[in-house]
């Protein structure tokens, strides 16, 4: 008993004195509970509403100040057309519509029933149907109402759910996977590499050579980018065929931003790995620092609309959280360039930043 | 360092392809090299010999551009080693501690890798490296994993060599391989010494010393030496007697009594002895210790000068063992 | 107790695949003796160590180690034996008390032997103003000094040493074979391999493998003799192949 007492009495020593790995293990699991409790929130907040009135009047006008009074929803657009409506969804700019038939008016003052359109965008099903449904019960709350002083009187929602009609997960899960499955290649795969050249002595026989610093570099990871190219290509393909999730937009384009990304977490693997030569910590600074946040903060599972205002603004770093909406965009709304020129210029510089702080974090030298 | 002014101080700037000047490399408050000065000749082969820890490795890192010293100044083939690191590069070769050749990759694969690294391709050297890339060549489709110990020895040379450096930095290249492919090793180092390449050597074996042209005795990153093998072990200030007993440990034990040793090491089969008295005759010396053996109960002494060895002139400069250095280092 | 045998082996042979290591050996070491156990890298050494100690089995003969057999009771073994190897001696992050405390633990030491013994090796060795201190700031020669005086505290019948002095300064060096006489003194069996030449001679008896067989045992002087060497450097130089035949061989 003595033997195992001793054994047990010295891993944790191992554990206490290894400062670094105290750090994670117990900063860990207070960070994702905080992260998981806040980003797992269904209910949502300040959905962006868009309207298409053709005739505006009292009745609409009525219906209209309900939503806003409700506090939920947030206004962003007044249209008189429909077709405004599809620039504003692909670019993000709504996620609901209230789209009202120009005879609405007319037809609850004659008990007709009055219609509209309730148009959700379902990329992302949560809260696409509690968006919905808190749209669905001010129009009913509108609608009690009215029968209060008029009974006969109806509202006929129609609804339609854009992007996602059949409300798939797996069409919206496989954009996120994506970008995890690249961010594992990418990053924590190239800080391993690194890192192992430097504990088997390797690195210092290539550091003495002509070889540049960038050279290695670019040496040791452009394989990577290569297998996650491929990596991509076989995601999109087996979505596809396996679980028939559209592509409505551009290939080359989708091909283009993932390598886009790639070098983005390829720069992140890099950097990780620049201050130690220990594998196991690279590897543990590539989970907390690329995987984690990916998985949590990138709208892959949870939706950032969600999450209080803090870790949507931290989101914001989180490359993964650009790729994610430029990868759904373009699958699942079929949208191009034009409606994302602003993510794939975040990504863009954050490429170029990424690769010249690892470039210069890789020494000439052995420290 | 600006070239010397006249014809003889550029003259002796030429001949010497390693200048060292008063460097000192501390790794937070470990002080790995404490001062060193020293030069190397062009076409050299040139030994330093030592224990671990003694800022061998270190010191062969800032020759090869790796470390920047923390003071004093270091030369190679006439550069700085901080400010022309590129230049130097493409002159040095370099194996360092721990061979390092990638395990997955096959004797060939290995070498071409470093040849392409270096701008050249193994067949264009080949008759740079044949001498001993012959020994292997055999092999060349074995993954380095699957060699034994002198022939990733060879490999990890043919790599440093396919270049055609002008100076070649070896840091303990007999470690943890036997006695044969250590010999074999330093038979390979003499071959290449006749094509005018200046070879830098590390090791802890001190018997690997007189392979030497010079040799320099490091120990806590000071050197306790630095010259010709034959004048170190000639420099040694006593008379050195070798005793010869039947029960080498129980006679080792007696002689720590003796009122007259100084030092008393066991050297295999042989008691290494010197006497307090430095002035007195050595038959005098041989006399009064097999006197006092024998005054013990040991029988079958035989006791009679002997030459020092390298490992006597380093145990005498060497001071207390490692009492009082603390390492600190992860 | 002097007579009897330490280890026995008969035919001990230790197959990989296709690669044979260890080739039908056969040799004894008697109690108390210090034994030393040579060859070239790749010659099967290891393997044979590691078959005495617990940590192989072998393929077929059979072995006796302090009077266990390795086939049938490789854990009895265990507890009678101590093991030192160059590769790893003690924890780093640990200091030098905790270390002997670890190690008491393990080997079944109770709480006032382990203290007793404690001091007494710190005695031994000199390092009471370093019992605190974490091992890995120890300079190299301590930390071996130290980690055979462990494998020794739970008083083995054997100890076990796999090239213990390797880059370890010359005086400690010998210091610490002192240290293996006086075990030897007391009745401990110690089997070393070593790549140091010289410390052959330290030995009452070596034996030197070559491509997994014994290709010389004797004590240092007779072998001398009957190779007509004078040294143990000489004498393996010409008993070991070398490179072209050993190289075939691929480690396991």
């Amino acid at each position: 008993m003595t033997a195992l007492l001793g054994l047990l009495r010295k891993e944790t020593y191992h554990i206490l004195r290894d400062k670094r790995t105290l750090l994670v293990i117990i900063l860990l699991p207070v960070l994702q509970v905080i992260i998981f409790g806040y980003a797992i929130r269904t209910d949502v907040d300040r959905v962006r509403l868009a309207i298409v009135d053709p005739h505006p009047d009292y009745a609409t006008l009525a219906l209209r100040s309900r939503f806003t009074a409700a506090g939920v929803f947030s206004v962003v657009a007044v249209e008189s057309r429909v077709d405004a409506l599809d620039a504003l969804f692909q670019r993000g700019d709504a996620q609901e519509a209230i789209v009202f038939d120009p005879d609405f008016a007319e037809h609850l003052a004659r008990g007709l029933p009055a219609r509209l359109m309730l148009v959700t965008d379902a990329t992302e099903p949560n809260t696409g149907s509690a968006v919905q449904a808190y749209a669905s019960a001010v129009i009913e709350g509108y609608e009690r109402e009215l029968q209060s002083r008029a009974p006969g009187v109806r509202i006929v929602p129609e609804i339609r759910m854009r992007f996602n009609p059949t409300r798939e997960s797996s069409n919206l899960f496989v954009p996120g996977l994506m970008a995890f499955i690249l961010t594992i290649i990418s990053s924590l795969m190239t800080a391993i590499s690194l890192t192992r050249e430097k504990e088997t002595g390797s690195m210092e026989a290539l550091l003495v050579s002509p070889l540049r610093p960038w050279q290695i570099i670019v040496g040791k990871v452009a394989p990577y980018l290569a297998v996650g190219f491929v990596s991509v290509v076989g995601v999109i393909v087996e979505a596809r065929l396996v679980f028939n999730v559209p592509l409505r937009g551009s290939v080359a384009l989708l091909l283009a931003e993932s390598v886009l990304f790639i070098l983005v977490s390829l720069s992140l693997g890099i950097l990780v790995s620049a201050r130690t030569s220990s594998q196991r910590v690279a590897m543990m600074g590539a989970m907390v620092g690329t995987m984690l946040p990916t998985m949590l903060l990138s709208g892959f599972i949870f939706p950032i609309e969600s999450m209080p205002q803090v870790l949507q603004v931290v989101s914001n770093i989180v490359p993964a959280r650009w790729f994610v909406f430029v990868a759904r965009s373009i699958m699942l709304k079929g949208v191009g360039l034009e409606y994302l020129w602003r993510e794939t210029l975040i990504l863009m510089a954050m490429a170029l930043v990424l690769l010249t702080m690892s470039t210069r974090s890789f020494h000439e030298r052995l420290e | 360092m600006s070239p010397a002014t006249g014809p003889a101080g550029t003259h002796r700037l030429d001949a010497d392809a390693v200048v060292v000047d008063a460097l000192v490399k501390r790794f937070g408050p470990i002080v790995a090299l404490d001062g060193m000065s020293f030069s190397i000749r062009a076409g050299e082969l040139f030994g330093f010999i030592g224990p671990d820890g003694g800022g061998k490795t270190t010191l062969f890192r800032i020759l090869t551009t790796l470390l920047v010293p923390g003071a004093g100044t270091a030369r190679v083939l006439g550069q700085d080693v901080v400010k022309d690191l590129w230049k130097l590069r493409r002159r040095i070769g370099y194996m360092p501690g721990r061979f390092s050749l990638y395990p997955d990759l096959s004797i060939e694969e290995n070498l071409r890798f470093f040849a392409a690294v270096f701008g050249t391709t193994v067949e264009r050297e080949y008759s740079q490296i044949a001498p001993i890339y012959s020994q292997i060549e055999p092999f060349k489709d074995r993954r380095a994993a699957a060699l034994s110990g002198g022939m990733k020895q060879k490999l990890a040379l043919c790599c440093a060599l396919v270049h055609r450096p002008e100076i070649l930095f070896l840091d303990e290249p007999t470690t943890g391989v036997d006695a044969v492919s250590r010999r074999e090793f330093w038979d390979l180092l003499d071959r290449l010494k006749t094509t005018g390449l200046t070879i830098v050597v590390s090791t802890p074996y001190m018997d690997e010393a007189t392979r030497c042209d010079r040799v320099a005795l490091v120990q806590r990153g000071r050197l306790l030496a630095l010259d010709t093998p034959q004048a170190i072990t000639q420099s040694f200030g006593r008379p050195l007697l070798g005793i010869r007993a039947n029960d080498r440990y129980r006679a080792l034990l007696a002689i720590r009594d003796y009122p007259q040793t100084h030092t008393i090491y066991p050297f295999g089969d042989v008691l290494h002895f010197t006497d307090k008295r430095q002035q007195a005759a050595p038959e005098q010396i041989a006399r009064d210790v097999t006197a006092f053996l024998e005054s013990r109960g040991f029988h079958d002494i035989r006791a009679g000068t002997i030459p020092a060895t390298i490992e006597d002139s380093f145990m005498a400069s060497m001071g207390a063992p490692e009492d009082h250095q603390r390492t600190g280092a992860a | 107790m002097t007579g009897e045998l330490a280890i026995e082996t008969q035919d001990l042979t230790r197959v990989f695949g296709a690669f044979t290591a260890v080739d039908h050996i056969t040799f004894d070491v008697r109690v108390g003796e210090v034994f030393g156990f040579l060859g070239a890298n790749g010659a099967g050494k290891t393997t044979a160590l590691r078959m005495l100690i617990g940590l192989l089995a072998p393929t077929s003969g059979s072995a006796r180690v302090a009077g266990h057999d390795v086939f049938t009771e490789s854990e009895a073994i265990k507890h009678d034996i101590g093991y030192m190897s160059q590769r790893f001696s003690l924890y780093e992050d640990l200091t030098v008390r905790e270390n002997i405390q670890l190690y008491g633990g393990i080997y079944g030491l109770s709480n006032r032997e382990i203290r007793e013994r404690t001091e007494r090796l710190l005695a031994r060795l000199g390092f009471e103003g370093a019992a605190n201190d974490f091992v890995r700031a120890l300079p190299l020669g301590w930390r071996q000094k130290l980690a055979f005086s462990v494998a020794l505290l739970h008083q083995p019948r054997i100890v076990f040493l796999d090239e213990p002095t390797s880059g370890v300064d010359p005086i400690t060096r010998r210091q610490f074979w002192e240290l293996i006489y006086e075990a030897a003194a007391a009745g401990t069996t110690v089997l070393i391999t070593t790549h140091y030449m010289d410390e052959a001679e330290y030995c009452d008896r070596i034996s030197i493998m070559v491509a997994g067989r014994i290709g010389a045992m004797g004590t240092p002087s007779d072998l001398k003799r009957q190779f007509g060497t004078e040294s143990i450097d000489e004498l393996f130089v010409t008993l070991a192949r070398p490179e072209t035949a050993g190289a075939g061989r691929a480690k396991p």
